[in-house]
């Protein structure tokens, strides 16, 4: 079972900036357990750009698809038995991004 | 033929959340598993009067939900799922165990009160998976329309799917933070029982505060080591104990000082006491009692006196004090002043109580509590605002009585 599991920072009250080794640390775990498929970290949401090209016409526009002091900052996919072993890896994952994580099922 | 009403109605109560269990572990689905419990006792209301009761009701409701079950299957599946198919119906292996204790009920509850799930899902799905109760039922007890309550057990009911919720005893490491979700959601049930919150309903719940009990004997039987189970049980027997002593022939809430200690059960409150000894000896060889442990036992100090006056007020707020420790909450707090006005007089509680002012202003506790302090120390007019906003406050029917003639009473 994969889930995505994203890391959520706050404008407002962002997160420490220090988290490299620890993140890197944690992310040879989940290697070395076999839960790791991908992880990567995001630019800031004003190096986005949301196209939308559902009518005659592709529109660009500058910045995120939802303007919100919150966001998200980067994400994992890990492969786990059931969603008490990504919980529990989330809990972890939390503290060593200093950051809120959500965590959410493939279907 | 009311021998057989009430041999269901028994298998209802004792095998429901057994069988909803069993057919959970497999065929690894809720939907499933209950809508084949409730055609398996839909049958067994029909079929039990003309052919008799079985021997063993809760193996025939079993066999007849499984069978249910897989007719089910059969009908709804499509071809492309033939292989699952094959193996729900023919898997008869049994569980690999999980966990550490290996029960189908344990399980279910585990499941149902999964942290990843609203408390108000929790409490939905469990009075329906494990206690059996209707969609109607509950959404009475909980004041939410049928449609509302349908909404939020589908949602519950997918998330589980979806997120993959597994069908488990937490391993032994999580077992603790896990119970105390399960006796939340079981103390909740309860205390909805036991004071229910709206106008519209009757002041006590007795159907709630007894499935409430049921399901926590259950969780007992399963795990009668944990002190805080037999805390809560202990602390909902003592509590039930004095039901029927709380509410006047008038519907009036009748406080625990002018209530009629002669029509208290003493059948439960002697079981309430020993469970409470069975503590103490624990905390005696140095196991630190728990919130419900400790609430328990302030319980066993009320029940233990003849009158108010023979209540040993010393000893409340020793445990109170206890309590703090662990539960910093306004709440507690309040209580703690409740009894300090017993042994230190209403002056001092009052101090303590008015500097809850910030956290409990919204709180109908508080206010009663304060109109109750002010009437003792004879400041009528402060009293009678205060009983005006606890009445304001309060939605039980019950409590707004007594608090009406408690002010009423002012001169």
């Amino acid at each position: 079972m994969q889930y995505l599991v994203s890391v959520i920072d706050d404008e407002s009250s962002p997160g420490s900036t220090d988290r490299r080794p620890a993140i890197s640390a944690f992310n040879e775990r989940l290697i070395a357990e076999g839960y790791w498929v991908f992880a990567g970290g995001l630019a800031g949401t004003d190096a986005a750009t949301v196209i939308d090209n559902r009518g005659e016409q592709t529109v660009f526009s500058d910045g995120p698809f939802v303007e919100s002091k919150e966001y998200l900052a980067g994400v994992w996919v890990w492969e786990v038995p059931d969603l008490d072993v990504a919980l529990k890896l989330a809990a972890e994952a939390s503290k060593v991004c200093d950051r809120k994580i959500e965590v959410r099922p493939f279907q | 033929m009311s021998d057989v009403k009430e041999a269901v109605t028994r298998a209802h109560q004792d095998e429901w959340a057994r069988v909803v269990a069993s057919l959970t572990r497999r065929f690894g689905d809720l939907d499933i598993a209950e809508e084949a419990a409730a055609e398996a006792f839909a049958t067994a209301v029909e079929r039990w009067p003309v052919d008799g009761v079985p021997p063993n009701p809760g193996a025939w409701l079993t066999t007849t939900a499984v069978r249910k079950a897989i007719d089910r299957i059969r009908r709804e599946n499509k071809r492309d799922d033939k292989h699952k198919e094959a193996q729900m119906v023919y898997d008869n292996t049994p569980p690999e165990p999980l966990g550490v204790i290996d029960d189908d009920r344990l399980r279910l509850i585990f499941t149902c009160c999964h942290p990843a799930l609203a408390m108000e899902a929790r409490v939905a799905l469990t009075l329906r998976m494990l206690g059996g109760l209707t969609m109607p039922e509950i959404a009475r007890a909980f004041l939410v329309r049928e449609t509302t309550l349908e909404q939020r057990i589908t949602r519950a009911k997918a998330k589980i799917k979806a997120a993959r919720i597994p069908y488990r005893v937490p391993a032994a490491e999580d077992l603790p933070a896990r119970v105390s979700g399960v006796l939340a959601v079981l103390y909740l049930v309860f205390n909805e029982g036991y004071l229910a919150t709206g106008p519209d309903t009757d002041p006590v719940r007795h159907d709630l505060t007894t499935e409430a009990i049921r399901l926590t004997r259950l969780i007992r039987a399963l795990l009668p080591d944990d002190g805080e189970v037999t805390g809560l049980l202990a602390l909902m027997l003592l509590t039930e104990a004095r039901r029927t002593a709380r509410v006047s022939v008038s519907g009036e809430l009748v406080t625990l000082d002018e209530q009629d200690r002669g029509a208290w059960d003493k059948a439960l409150i002697a079981e309430g006491h020993q469970l409470v000894r069975e503590r103490l000896v624990a905390a005696a060889a140095g196991v630190a009692p728990g919130r419900y442990q400790i609430l328990a036992a302030i319980n066993a100090v009320h029940t233990s006196a003849r009158d108010i006056r023979d209540t040993d007020w010393s000893q409340v707020v020793a445990l109170y004090d206890q309590l703090v420790h662990l539960d910093s909450s306004p709440i507690v707090a309040l209580n703690r002043a409740i009894a300090v006005a017993e042994l230190d007089g209403p002056e001092v509680a009052l101090a303590a109580v008015d500097r809850l002012e910030d956290e409990l202003a919204g709180y109908h506790a508080y206010h009663a509590t304060r109109a109750d302090l002010l009437r003792r120390l004879g400041q009528s007019q402060q009293s009678r605002a205060a009983y005006d906003k606890a009445i304001e406050l309060a939605g039980n029917t019950a409590q707004t009585a007594n608090l009406t003639r408690r002010r009423d009473q002012l001169r």
